[in-house]
């Protein structure tokens, strides 16, 4: 599909060759995973966190299948059951603390994914509707996940369902419609619980359908890499299989390891102790909050707190939490610097990692209450986050100046092995390397 | 497609000051005062004990639960605790945990009743068996607080998982109570001033009142100190009842989990040797 010296998946045995034409599903995954799939040499290990979302969302869907087997979706129940799968059923309290742990870990992978993006410029052209399936798979995610929260129908399960979908209330005209048609009720009872099961279960293969898409766009340009310069020649590249796969289930270690640590050390460390307590129509928590992994968007919709222009506080808050996801969709022509990597882009470098510590801090003030100084802080970081992605780096894009690039990977893996014509990437031998400049 | 591109540069422009305008509009008006707020001011964080379950340097990483402890927590809230408290989560037969024999354990569910119907069909009770979960302690919310002034003692069964450092809070929570309300404080007559309480009154009068309340057996000295911190171990275990096995699960799957990536952190340098190591072409 990419490089015209990708190696052809050859069938050995018989039974090969009688598969290869009739269902070459060996050929498939040979050029999608295997020694067919030609990879930039230079991918560091920013680079496994594709694969790792990937187990990551296999890890969930197995241990959600085995926990849907025990699972009662009746708001009398719900928690209860869960509760039977914590003492009763044999090794529940693992499958149930991997699926919860597990959840948090997806997002921190898929978020380091994502930064790993836009750090190396891997949403710039050709590759941008790569990032946009990227985004879209990130949405369904957050879905997925409120959803799957929802289920334990703890105390923050039902007071999340119903702020949630209370966001929608803020709507003009409809808005109350719209929430009520979404709970099934006026609040959130035994009609959200189920559809919230039946959602919770088929999105995760919708994710993996659109994670189908997301590689198959990856494999028509193939991957970027830390430099950002395109791939030239069969120098600059390695077969995906053996190099990337064994890079790859090292990485895999290390992320298991993590994450065992947390399933069985601190299984409880990521979550909030009110959701064990049952749900209860009758008695709001003190402080409602979402997971870790959505406070900097809960943040952003706190941030709001006057009317503007006639519109009220609460809907901009929940049009400034939904545009900040949104805004990412554009990104491929806001940022229009020719150069992909932040490597050879100084000013905007010291951006991204401004953008990195902007977006930590208001994670830290959206799991807060809703008082000083966290509010202030949080509104100021908000104003930044829109002006990052809609004002500065457009202009940067425009006036910074740029490194020169390596004339290729080759010759950027040779420099910084001090082997290559010479010893800085940077120096310019050959000319700066042209880019596409779309 | 540089048209596109600037068109949407433009607008990008202006939404995002418009944005940045709308929520600095608001960050730039004045803000009221915060109140004092006595609740806050004299909120108490848990006292941190040292647990058996916790291990080493009390990190909660080692440690298995302190079987005598938890015996000695099971006596505690039997006597004191179950008067109002049920822990409905947990079945009898999960007493073998605690070192119980199975005989013991028939005896204990044997001295509670559980709802059951007679052969013409009618409500009535039966002794428990030891597949029976603890009986609650009232049949209903109602009961409840009409037996407690209004007030509804939880089910225990997952309350140190339901709070904030929770073997510690209940802890503090039962050693907690004092009789100098602070001035600023106001509470009703029928609450009792505690500050690890969330709203610092609570309706659970003093549950351990004076030491020798509960006799122990194994010489461990009988004191209100030592029932909370026992009582306390015994809701840690009611609570996460496979801490033991889960711990030991987690120390196999680290142990294969570090073979595993060693492994393939060997394989990885070895099929990378090429790589890493250039040869000038």
């Amino acid at each position: 599909m990419s490089f015209p010296w990708a190696k052809q998946y050859q069938p050995t045995s018989e039974f090969g060759k009688y598969m290869d034409s009739r269902l070459p599903l060996p050929r498939f995954i040979y050029g999608a995973l295997g020694a067919g799939y030609p990879t930039p040499k230079n991918l560091n290990y920013f680079y496994n966190f594709g694969v790792l979302a990937g187990v990551a969302l296999v890890i969930q869907i197995i241990t959600g299948v085995i926990l849907g087997m025990h699972y009662a979706a009746e708001t009398g129940v719900a928690f209860d059951s869960v509760e039977h799968i914590m003492r009763d059923v044999n090794g529940g309290w693992m499958f149930r603390y991997m699926h919860a742990v597990g959840a948090s870990f997806f997002f921190a992978v898929v978020y380091v994914h994502i930064f790993r993006g836009l750090y190396y410029g891997s949403y710039k052209p050709p590759r941008e509707v790569l990032w946009m399936l990227g985004l879209v798979i990130f949405l369904l995610m957050m879905a997925t996940a409120f959803m799957g929260y929802v289920l334990v129908w703890g105390q923050m399960s039902f007071w999340g369902a119903a702020v949630i979908t209370g966001l929608f209330s803020a709507i003009p005209v409809v808005g109350e419609s719209i929430q009520t048609w979404l709970l099934g009720g006026f609040s959130p009872d035994n009609a959200t619980l189920n559809r919230f099961f039946s959602l919770h279960y088929l999105l995760p293969f919708v994710i993996f359908g659109v994670i189908i898409l997301h590689v198959w766009s990856l494999h028509i340009p193939g991957s970027n890499n830390p430099t950002g310069v395109d791939v030239k020649t069969e120098q600059d590249t390695i077969p995906f299989h053996p190099y990337y796969t064994a890079k790859d289930f090292f990485g895999l270690g290390v992320y298991l390891l993590l994450f065992s640590a947390f399933v069985f050390f601190m299984p409880n460390s990521l979550g909030e102790p009110d959701n064990y307590v049952p749900a209860n129509p009758l008695s709001t928590p003190a402080h409602i909050v979402p997971e870790w992994y959505f406070w900097p968007f809960y943040a952003i919709l706190r941030a709001f707190t006057v009317d503007f222009l006639f519109i009220p506080a609460k809907l901009w808050g929940v049009i400034a939490m939904f545009a900040s996801i949104l805004l990412l969709f554009f990104l491929p022509w806001l940022d229009t610097s020719p150069v992909r990597s932040n490597k050879y882009r100084p000013l905007n470098r010291a951006l991204f990692w401004v953008f990195v510590v902007v977006c930590l801090v208001l994670g830290v003030a959206g799991g807060k209450p809703a008082e000083e100084p966290w509010v202030i802080l949080s509104q100021v970081l908000t104003a930044y986050y829109f002006a990052h992605f809609l004002i500065i780096t457009p202009l940067v894009a425009r006036f910074e100046k740029t490194k020169p690039l390596p004339s290729s990977i080759s010759q950027a893996v040779l420099a910084k092995y001090g082997m290559g014509p010479s010893d800085t990437p940077g120096s310019n031998l050959g000319g700066p390397a042209t880019q596409p400049a779309e | 497609m540089p048209k596109t591109g600037s068109l949407v540069q433009t607008g990008a422009l202006l939404i995002g000051l418009l944005f940045v305008i709308t929520v600095l509009w608001g960050a730039v008006q004045p803000r009221e005062p915060v109140a004092y707020d006595p609740v806050k001011a004299h909120f108490e964080h848990p006292e941190k004990m040292v647990w058996s379950h916790n291990g080493v340097g009390n990190l909660g990483i080692t440690g298995t639960f302190d079987r005598g402890q938890l015996q000695r927590g099971f006596k505690v809230f039997r006597e004191v605790c179950s008067a109002c408290h049920s822990i409905n989560r947990v079945a009898f037969r999960d007493l073998a945990q605690l070192g119980f024999t199975d005989p013991q354990i028939k005896a204990i569910a044997a001295e509670y009743s559980v709802p059951s119907i007679d052969e013409n069909g009618e409500a009535t009770t039966r002794p428990a068996t030891i597949s029976d979960k603890f009986p609650l302690v009232y049949p209903n919310e109602v009961a409840a607080r009409a037996a407690q002034n209004g007030a509804l003692p939880p089910d225990l069964s997952l309350i140190t998982k339901a709070r904030h450092d929770g073997s510690n809070y209940v802890r503090s929570l039962l050693l907690g109570y004092r009789d100098e309300v602070p001035s600023d404080f106001t509470k009703a007559d029928t609450l009792w001033y505690n500050p690890w309480f969330s709203s610092l009154a609570i309706a659970m009068p003093p549950p351990l009142a004076a030491d020798e309340q509960v006799e122990y057996t194994d010489g461990t000295a009988p004191t209100v100190k030592n029932y909370a911190t026992d009582v306390s171990a015994f809701l840690t275990w009611t609570a996460e009842p496979k801490l033991d096995n889960r711990k030991e699960t987690g120390m196999a799957a680290m142990i294969f989990l570090l073979v595993m990536t060693i492994l393939g952190y060997l394989s990885y340098r070895k099929v990378w040797a090429d790589i890493k190591k250039p040869k000038r072409a």
